[in-house]
């Protein structure tokens, strides 16, 4: 499990920040999008997999959330 | 000099690699990289952030010098213990030219080495009853200072020390903040994780201070974050912010002080200069208090404007014609400083190799000049940082990620810059070579290089390392050619 943060650029994009290795990427799909279910697996720009816990939509952005990696990149 | 070709950059950079053991060459290769402004993702073409190749002649400092020297140490009225031996804190002492306001070893310590010394007793003891006896000293001889921070250096982490403690219960004694920082210079690759460690430490000691104290707002409060003051930079780009209306609330860290950084949480919009070394801090206070970060970049006038114009968007329209009007005020300035220079230094050629936020930032205030950088590097860098320069440099320019001393010397003689930016480790190397070379670390005892007032010090002072008459003295008179034909005819 790592410490990430999701966060939401004004074109309201999701960005992804892993503080650990200083990471910053681009979220490229979602797995859940909608008010009550948010989350799931998240593909990052650079190939990354990560997952989120399905929850309900964060009240506010950028949030800090536990994440499991499926796939990493490089 | 001429511009190369992508294959001619990528034939050079193979020849540099070739005196590397196999294995060394392998991992240097992937370090090395020709400019392609089509890549979106800079590690599809350069790896930054990794741990330097054991041998070769790095430029990188330790965690200890990105948290006490870069992070903590412009805090101006604290004292910033650096606990272990003396020699981490006394070589680097002051040589950041981080300049500040107020009387040195009354109310502000910014020059100043406090050591808690570590001899070898300490080290098979533990130092933690020196450090408790040191926090009462400095209280004593130094009853105006606002706090402390102990900065970790080697040897704490590895004896294990609990400066923790010590500090928690030191802080209750004296009655004033004292701050543990874990920045032991052994961790991570590069100061970048002594960086991180810092602004963890600010966020978890210092940052919710005065959270629910009463505060009086206004809307235009900002704080200038990551601008460490170097030759008074970060007055030259405050008076600029204040010109256009806003209210600076506080200055990180350069001239700072603690107060000021307790008070960050209460502004609207946070200021961003060197996104390396502050961006954590930045996204923490985005995360818990909702202010928004902007990253903006003040060398040369073109991205002065820029980046005024890009935070007064973020306001209403008195600040939007307050930054109209503060660039049309210096314009006129800014074009008889470029008539006066640009002459001189049109077509000159650059290579950078700097940290943090240089590599690209200056990059426009040399075009404004006319200057074309062609080669730039950081020292420690990660990926976030090429991408943004991939995009600010010409294409087929070389970029190199912590290039080792060979490295450099090998692109600077086969690119004949007219000019090198880089420190003082680099400097007389450069220059004994008859390349003039001016330090983008410290400004070379010059400086404030940020703003309107810095462009015409930077302008000043490129020109002065680039003219200077005695790059032409570098033959001897009597290996001169035409001179030993003169003596012949004489003979
Ligand atoms: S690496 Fe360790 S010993 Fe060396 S300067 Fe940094 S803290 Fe001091």
């Amino acid at each position: 499990m790592a410490n990430i943060m999701v966060g939401k650029n004004a074109a309201g994009a999701y960005s992804f920040y892993l503080p650990k290795r200083d990471l910053e990427d681009a979220i490229v799909t979602m797995e859940f999008d909608s008010t009550d279910k948010w989350g799931g697996e998240i593909r990052l720009n650079n190939g990354g997999v990560y997952y989120i816990e399905p929850q309900a939509l964060p009240a506010r952005f950028p949030i800090s959330l536990r994440a499991r990696r499926v796939d990493a990149a490089e | 000099m001429t511009t190369l070709t992508r294959e001619q950059t990528e034939a050079l950079i193979q020849e540099v690699l070739e005196v590397y053991p196999e294995k060394a060459k392998k991992d240097r290769a992937k370090h090395l990289a020709v400019n392609d402004q089509t890549v979106e993702q800079s590690k599809k073409c350069i790896t930054s952030n990794r741990k330097s190749l054991p041998g070769v002649m790095t430029v990188r400092g330790c965690a200890y010098a990105g948290s006490k020297g870069v992070v903590w140490g412009p805090i101006k009225d604290m004292i910033h213990i650096s606990h272990g031996p003396v020699g981490c804190g006394q070589y680097s002492r002051a040589g950041r030219r981080n300049y500040y306001v107020g009387t040195t070893g009354i109310d502000t310590f910014g020059t100043m080495n406090f050591t808690s010394d570590f001899q070898e007793k300490d080290i098979v003891f533990g130092g933690d009853k020196k450090l408790a006896k040191l926090i009462n000293e400095v209280e004593l001889l130094f009853p105006l200072h606002k706090g402390i921070s102990v900065q970790s250096e080697c040897p704490i982490g590895l004896i294990g020390d609990d400066i923790e403690a010590v500090s928690k219960k030191g802080a209750k004694e004296i009655n004033k903040p004292i701050v543990p920082v874990r920045c032991e210079g052994f961790r991570g690759v590069s100061q970048s994780l002594g960086h991180h460690i810092a602004n963890d430490a600010i966020r978890d000691w210092v940052l919710d201070a005065r959270d629910g104290a009463p505060f009086e707002s206004t809307p235009y409060d900002v704080s200038i974050i990551g601008d460490y003051n170097i030759g008074g930079d970060a007055w030259a780009s405050r008076i600029l912010i204040e010109e256009m209306g806003l209210r600076v609330v506080s200055q990180w860290s350069g001239d700072g002080t603690l107060a000021e950084m307790e008070k960050t949480p209460k502004v609207k919009l946070n200021l961003l200069h060197c996104y390396r070394s502050m961006n954590y801090i930045s996204r923490h206070m985005e995360e818990k208090y909702g202010i928004p970060w902007l990253e903006y970049n003040f060398f040369g006038p073109t991205k002065v404007a820029e980046s005024l114009r890009a935070i007064a968007a973020r306001f209403d329209d008195s600040i939007k014609e307050g930054a109209e009007r503060v660039i049309a005020k210096y314009q006129p300035m800014m074009q008889a400083v470029i008539d006066k220079y640009k002459p001189r230094l049109q077509g000159k050629t650059v290579m950078l190799y700097v940290g943090g936020l240089r590599p690209r930032h200056v990059i426009g205030a040399y075009e404004d000049l006319g200057m074309e950088v062609i080669g730039t590097g950081y020292e420690f860098a990660h990926g976030d940082d090429y991408d943004r320069t991939i995009k600010e440099m010409g294409n087929a320019t070389l970029l190199y990620d912590d290039a080792t001393g060979f490295e450099l010397e090998e692109f600077v003689k086969k690119l004949k810059p007219d000019l090198v930016g880089s420190g003082i480790k680099e400097k007389y190397v450069f220059q004994k070579m008859g390349i003039p070379l001016r330090q983008m670390h410290s400004w070379d005892y010059s400086g404030p290089y940020h703003g309107y007032d810095g462009f015409a010090i930077f302008a000043r002072d490129m020109d002065m390392a680039i003219s200077n008459p005695c790059w032409s003295k570098q033959t001897p008179p009597w290996k001169k050619l035409p001179e030993t034909e003169e003596l012949k005819k004489a003979a």
